[in-house]
């Protein structure tokens, strides 16, 4: 080798060396800086976190009123509960006893502890409401018919995973509330055993049992129920939540983007003109890669739609409500402290022993029957919301709130009925009782069968069936049924919030309870 | 030459194409085997997480039962979920974890009352109003000595056993 060349390979090494920051960044961000229109598409395009959006998104999916925002709120409160929880990490010890000392210890001397352990409790809170309003906004705007059934579906498991998560966050800190609504739930699990003793078969079959030792690691709340509940909290459900977030979000953009209606175009008029179109000479048609993609495209005789580009659009209103959630959160934690009551005693149960809000409701039913208010309803409930979307066919209506027939007046009409059926069977049994005060001797099997739980759930199945008929419509009687759970969840939660005292009585307001 | 794999067998050729190519056996058999192999595994996985292990303290305990217990009233040993009775005809133990949710009952006068959904049990047990499915069960009592006695919560008896005064 001469030195001529050595020369010129060290040269190159420079330039290399120089380039390399260059170059870098180029490997990274393929598509260069996302300063045009066609940049950014590539950018979006390329990006693994972001191209789950799809790279342009219609307008009627950035007007406010057609998502509220809901579902990203969901996502923010879990992200920021997940940033917090691993924060909450680093002090917890999951042992009883020493578990309910970490937690004063970061209440207490970390700093910032509190504070962090606040807006952990509250977005938790945030993420249990907004999830449950994101459910009633896709209902009520009809977003859940094909292609979106299965989504649908999804949407059920991310609301029980949800509901899973803040429960099994509730045993963590180890105090009083913590241990007795564990101990309640746990034997909610075992409910399905008040059949199987009714039926004297529990020796040789016993589902309820295993569930509970299952959920519990033993036959009590103890060392082993804390160790189950942190390993669930932490780590099996959120990665359950993750797989089924991300399923959720991809089907959005595979679905088309979000419901809307087929006019939506006309009924929004010409986009801005600031905005660039997507075909400059509009074809008639569009079309998939033929025989992967299945179905006609959206696209078939209508005509490209009038989109806008998802970044910067979409990403500033969707950063835009991470923030808000955010400071939402932050408000909550500095306004109000998360609870700590004393030291879980297992010999003396809270009184009133109540469960988190969002369970107070079936808390109600579970006082007429254990296995029908605790598992059976819930399970009906749930079964019946995922059967929606494959039962009402229709098209009239689609992306539009209260769409179909019966509209927003039935919908109205539903919620009073649901809130008389409701509180009527509610105030007949606050005030009469039931079945087992009139004729103690009545078998269990019977009262399971037949409570004011029960009751209801068939009455708001017989309306909602009358609707299908009066209206021959399925989805006139789907609004029928979803505005009865939706009335009727709240109102037992009302209740079970506010008017039940000690040995759960009745009382028209916290201060009339009995002082001890 | 192409055979349409319906044919009846006697018409066909060695030569011809089999129903299902010994390929397409061999592939599907060797999925199902794996899918067969995996689900075993999955079962045995799946047995770890029930309880193996179960912390198991003691159930049985000694109580001394004061002289002066009148008849009717509970003596309640501290840290037990038992309440001990003395009548005309000997000495019982009835179980104060509510048959509902499994909540504590409370002793009072005329019977035990649960905190947690309303339920009332007779001072036998017996369920008298609320979402209790069972009777508070019985738990048995051994006689040691005078007054004293050892009760297994781990046990249950039929409605009146007693131990002997």
């Amino acid at each position: 080798m001469s030195a001529d060349e050595r020369a010129h390979g060290m040269n190159r090494f420079l330039e290399n060396l120089r380039a390399a920051p260059r170059l870098f960044r180029e490997t990274v961000f393929r598509s260069g800086r996302p300063e045009t229109d066609r940049a950014r598409s590539s950018f979006v395009f390329g990006s693994v976190f972001l191209h789950l959006h799809s790279v342009r998104v219609h307008r009627w999916s950035l007007r406010w009123t057609t998502t509220l925002g809901l579902g990203i709120v969901t996502l923010s409160a879990f992200v920021i509960a997940s940033i917090t929880g691993v924060l909450l990490m680093f002090y917890y010890k999951p042992y009883p006893d020493v578990a309910y000392e970490t937690i004063k210890d970061i209440h207490f001397v970390v700093p910032t502890g509190r504070f962090i352990r606040n807006i952990h409790r509250w977005s938790a809170h945030v993420m249990v409401v907004s999830v449950l309003l994101h459910m009633a906004r896709v209902f009520y705007t009809a977003a859940y018919r094909a292609p979106r059934e299965f989504n649908w579906v999804i949407g059920m498991l991310l609301l029980a995973t949800t509901l899973g998560l803040s429960f099994t966050g509730y045993l963590l800190p180890w105090d009083q509330l913590a241990y007795w609504a564990i101990t309640i739930g746990a034997n909610i699990a075992s409910s399905p055993r008040e059949i199987t003793d009714a039926l004297g078969i529990t020796r040789f079959f016993d589902p309820g049992g295993l569930q509970k030792l299952l959920l519990l690691g033993s036959e009590e709340v103890g060392a082993e129920s804390l160790i189950r509940f942190y390993l669930l909290h932490v780590m099996v459900l959120p990665i359950v939540l993750l797989a089924l977030l991300s399923v959720h979000f991809w089907r959005i953009r595979k679905d088309g983007g979000l419901a809307r209606p087929d006019d939506a175009d006309t009924k929004l008029g010409p986009p801005d003109r600031s905005t660039y179109p997507v075909f400059t000479e509009a074809p008639e048609k569009t079309y998939h890669l033929a025989a992967i993609v299945r179905g006609k495209s959206p696209h078939v005789g209508r005509g490209p739609e009038k989109t806008l580009p998802s970044m910067p659009h979409l990403f500033t209103a969707e950063v835009g409500v991470l923030l808000l959630t955010a400071a939402l959160c932050i408000l909550l934690a500095i306004v109000a402290d998360a609870p700590l009551k004393e030291l879980a005693n297992p010999a003396v149960p809270e009184n009133p022993a109540k469960a988190p809000w969002y369970f107070l409701g079936l808390q109600e039913l579970v006082s007429h029957s254990a296995f029908m208010g605790g598992i059976g309803i819930p399970m009906i409930v749930i079964l019946g919301l995922s059967l929606i979307p494959y039962l009402d066919r229709e098209t009239a209506g689609t992306g539009v709130w209260f769409g179909g027939p019966g509209g927003a007046g039935l919908a109205g009409f539903s919620a009073l009925f649901a809130l008389a059926a409701t509180i009527g069977i509610e105030a007949l049994v606050i005030r009469f009782g039931w079945l087992r005060q009139w004729w103690p001797e009545c078998p269990q099997l019977l009262i399971t069968l037949v409570n004011p739980g029960t009751i209801l759930t068939v009455v708001y199945a017989l309306y909602s069936i009358g609707l299908v008929r009066r209206y021959d419509s399925t989805r006139a009687g789907a609004l029928g049924l979803f505005t009865c759970f939706a009335i009727g969840f709240i109102v037992l939660t009302v209740i079970g919030v506010h008017f039940r005292g000690p040995n759960w009585d009745f009382y028209w307001s916290p201060s009339d309870w009995p002082r001890h | 030459m192409i055979t349409n794999p319906k044919d009846s067998a006697a018409a066909r050729s060695r030569l011809d194409p089999e129903p299902i190519p010994r390929r397409d056996f061999l592939g599907l058999a060797a999925v199902w085997a794996a899918a067969t192999a995996a689900l075993f595994a999955l079962g045995g996985i799946l047995r770890l997480p029930k309880a193996a292990v179960l912390p198991s303290p003691s159930k049985k305990f000694r109580v001394v039962l004061p002289e002066t217990l009148p008849e009717g009233e509970a003596f309640l040993p501290p840290r037990r979920s038992v309440a001990l009775f003395r009548d005309a005809e000997g000495v019982f133990a009835v179980s104060t974890i509510c048959t509902h949710l499994g909540c504590i009952v409370k002793a009072e006068a005329d019977g035990f009352h649960c905190p947690c959904h309303g339920s009332a049990f007779a001072k036998d047990g017996a369920v008298l109003r609320g979402p209790a499915p069972k009777a508070l069960p019985w738990l048995a009592v051994t006689r040691e000595g005078s007054g004293i006695y050892v009760v297994d919560e781990g046990k249950t008896v039929p409605l009146g056993t007693r131990a002997e005064a």
